[in-house]
């Protein structure tokens, strides 16, 4: 039982770290029907960015609150500075063209970024300073630690404060109607490309919240970091409905756990046949099936809620 | 004038004296660009110096004076230019070859000097597959793959009864834990979980729950640094306090700088003796320094490689490959390294591994397994 309830929390804390990044690739897709393959990237950027920072600021003696702050600050600068240029570079001329052609800009891009993160940082892996003692806590025979807290808040303060922005400012409701009718919006009186740039901006902000977290759980940072986790957020994203706010964070969740729960159990359920390194076939069964009988994500009919 | 004109007739005959020594060519293989040219270059310094210390005791085969040439090419440490410097050094005659360094690298190249009949000693390659090609021309000076895993596995069951062990399903990963495996069951020890991960994961929670659920005293991973250390970070936070050992992938420096204070008594194992613990270490120390500067690794091995070679030569009064291989087969001399002395497939008899420990931050030697110190 105990071995369960660590799976779970294991997964919770993976499937958090995915929803942020999932959040990112929902929004864009809700407003613009494009999927930013570079969002990876972003959060690559925000952890290769807020990395290089503290350890700079740690190793000249800055108090580690501090420090830790203006990495955060420096990284979701960054990745919003970064995000707002991709949009207006590579996705704004092609607003209008066939589906096809921006989607493989977004290829383009995120190779570009990948490729610009080994030049200027090289092929070596970062490693996170030691900024905080590791505190392991016991419950109900399971662990956690201070670090898994800490992420599991940030993660749901930013998601929540991204739900709040949505559906209760005036900005919210701007982009809630640019997703619906870009047209109509504009007819309306709202100004779609700041709507659609600030709606970059704050996916990317939250990706570099997310590099951060992922960088301090794991430790290390990589340029080519952002590639499979863009895939995972993107997959958690369909899963539970792409361009549905609620859905990213239901799906995010859930591939978490599904992959803990593949990981520790596949094994013994196929009597060694099928190996730990299997655990992305559970995850992916379990998405081809949700698309066969709900096409649209777990939480994908709900139209009128998306970003 | 007349004495000026015997003088330089003097001098005319000795420098033809000196030109009638034949020489003979031996390649010496190694990436000298790239990231690891420091290790290339290394490896050449180690040779060079083997070469130019035989040169000077004026060698004879078949009677005739005779001085060796080390020709050294680069190979990118890239399997398609391996072969490309392969074929040129048989074109150009080359007797013998000391190379090359990675794995990749020396079997590719090995398939060219073996069809030419020219004997290869590679003094970096670990791969068991290197020598196990069926080709009588390929030996090498480093314990190889499976007896590292043979090493790592013996001194977990030494740690205790149940062992875990995680592998990266890269064909080193796989192959040392393999072997760990047949190691550890040998020992009279039980392998009691057996996971699998990925060159590329970042996240093992999962399985590390699972292994923590089967109570073992030690887990074994047979991977790299950037998936090991992640690996004894996330056992620590899952409150897995037993040893974490690892192979030559994760015994490196960016292992200890990555995993932080987790790194702390790790144990990672490499193939070799470490240089102060070789019977040659500190004379061959001294000499290299005065020399080319600071040793990096390999240095003791290819310096040994010449020696094995050339010293093969010697003994059967022939530069020719099909005179001297089966002189090189029985090899038996003390090197640098330690005592040489190749098995039916070319890998050295009883190749020592080191095991090596983080302790404050460093890693130290732990324990000497097989090798030397066994007899």
């Amino acid at each position: 039982m105990d071995v369960l309830l660590q799976q779970l929390l294991n997964g919770l804390i993976l499937g958090s770290l995915y929803a942020m990044v999932a959040l990112g690739y929902t929004m864009v897709y809700g407003i613009l029907e494009l999927i930013n393959f570079a969002h990876g990237e972003i959060v690559m950027l925000g952890a290769m960015v807020a990395v290089s920072l503290l350890t700079l600021l740690v190793g000249a003696g800055v108090p580690v609150p501090l420090a830790l702050f203006l990495a955060l600050g420096a990284a979701v600068a960054v990745c919003m500075l970064t995000g707002i240029l991709v949009e207006r570079v590579a996705y704004r001329p092609l607003r209008n063209a066939p589906r096809l052609a921006p989607l493989i800009t977004a290829i383009g891009v995120s190779i570009v970024l990948q490729n610009l993160a080994m030049i200027f940082w090289g092929r070596q892996y970062l490693s996170f300073p030691p900024v905080q003692e590791v505190q392991v806590y016991d419950w109900m025979g399971a662990t956690v630690t201070n670090v898994q807290l800490i992420i599991v808040g940030v993660a749901a303060l930013t998601m929540g404060g991204l739900l709040l922005l949505v559906n209760r400012t005036r900005l919210g409701r701007a982009m809630r109607a640019t997703a619906q009718n870009r047209e109509v919006a504009g007819l309306m009186g709202v100004d779609v490309n700041r709507v659609i740039a600030v709606t970059f901006a704050v996916g990317s902000a939250l990706a570099a919240v997310a590099g951060l977290l992922i960088a301090a759980y794991y430790g290390i940072a990589h340029y080519n970091m952002g590639f499979t986790l863009g895939l995972k957020a993107f997959s958690a994203a369909v899963l539970g409905g792409i361009g549905n706010i609620p859905g990213a964070l239901l799906g995010g969740l859930l591939l978490g756990v599904i992959e803990s729960l593949g990981a520790g159990y596949i094994g013994d359920l196929t009597g060694g046949f099928l190996g730990s390194h299997y655990q992305d076939i559970f995850a992916f069964f379990v998405l081809i099936l949700v698309l066969v009988f709900r096409p649209s994500g777990l939480l994908g009919e709900r139209v009128g809620e998306r970003a | 004038m007349k004495s000026k004109l015997l003088i330089a007739l003097v001098l005319a005959s000795m420098a033809g004296g000196v030109g009638a020594s034949e020489t003979v060519m031996i390649g010496c293989v190694a990436p000298l660009t790239g990231p690891q040219a420091h290790l290339g270059k290394d490896i050449e310094n180690g040779a060079r110096l083997a070469v130019d210390a035989i040169n000077a005791s004026q060698p004879t085969l078949g009677g005739k004076p005779v001085q060796f040439e080390l020709q050294v090419e680069d190979d990118q440490a890239d399997p398609k230019t391996a072969t490309v410097v392969a074929q040129k050094l048989v074109d150009e005659g080359a007797k013998g070859v000391i190379g090359h360094l990675n794995s990749g690298a020396s079997i590719p190249a090995s398939r060219i000097y073996a069809d030419n009949g020219i004997p290869q000693v590679s003094p970096a390659s670990t791969a068991v597959a290197y020598t196990h090609q069926g080709y009588e021309t390929t030996f090498r000076l480093m314990a190889n793959d499976s007896q590292q895993g043979k090493a790592l596995g013996q001194y977990a069951a030494k740690l205790g009864k149940r062992v875990a062990v995680v592998d990266d399903r890269t064909a080193y990963g796989q192959g040392l834990i393999d072997e760990v495996v047949k190691a550890v069951q040998a020992s009279g020890a039980e392998v009691v979980g057996r996971e699998y991960t990925t060159d590329k994961s970042t996240d093992f929670t999962a399985i590390l729950t699972s292994i923590k659920s089967k109570r073992p005293d030690v887990v074994v991973f047979g991977g790299m640094d950037p998936q090991a250390a992640p690996m004894i970070r996330q056992m620590r936070t899952l409150g897995m306090k037993i040893p974490f050992m690892g192979g030559d992938g994760m015994q490196s420096a960016e292992f200890i700088k990555l995993a932080g204070p987790a790194a702390e008594g790790v144990i990672g194992s490499s193939p070799g003796l470490p240089l102060a613990n070789m019977p040659g270490g500190a004379a061959f120390t001294k000499r290299y320094t005065e020399r080319f500067g600071k040793i990096q690794i390999y240095a003791p091995f290819s310096h040994d490689a010449a020696e094995v070679l050339i010293r093969a030569m010697l003994k059967a009064d022939s530069a020719e490959p099909e005179q001297y291989l089966p002189e090189l087969a029985k090899t038996q001399i003390d090197g640098i390294i330690g005592p040489i002395a190749f098995d039916d497939k070319g890998d050295l008899k009883d190749g020592p591994v080191t095991l090596y420990q983080v302790k404050s931050g460093k890693w130290e030697t732990l324990e000497i397994m097989g090798g030397a110190s066994a007899r």
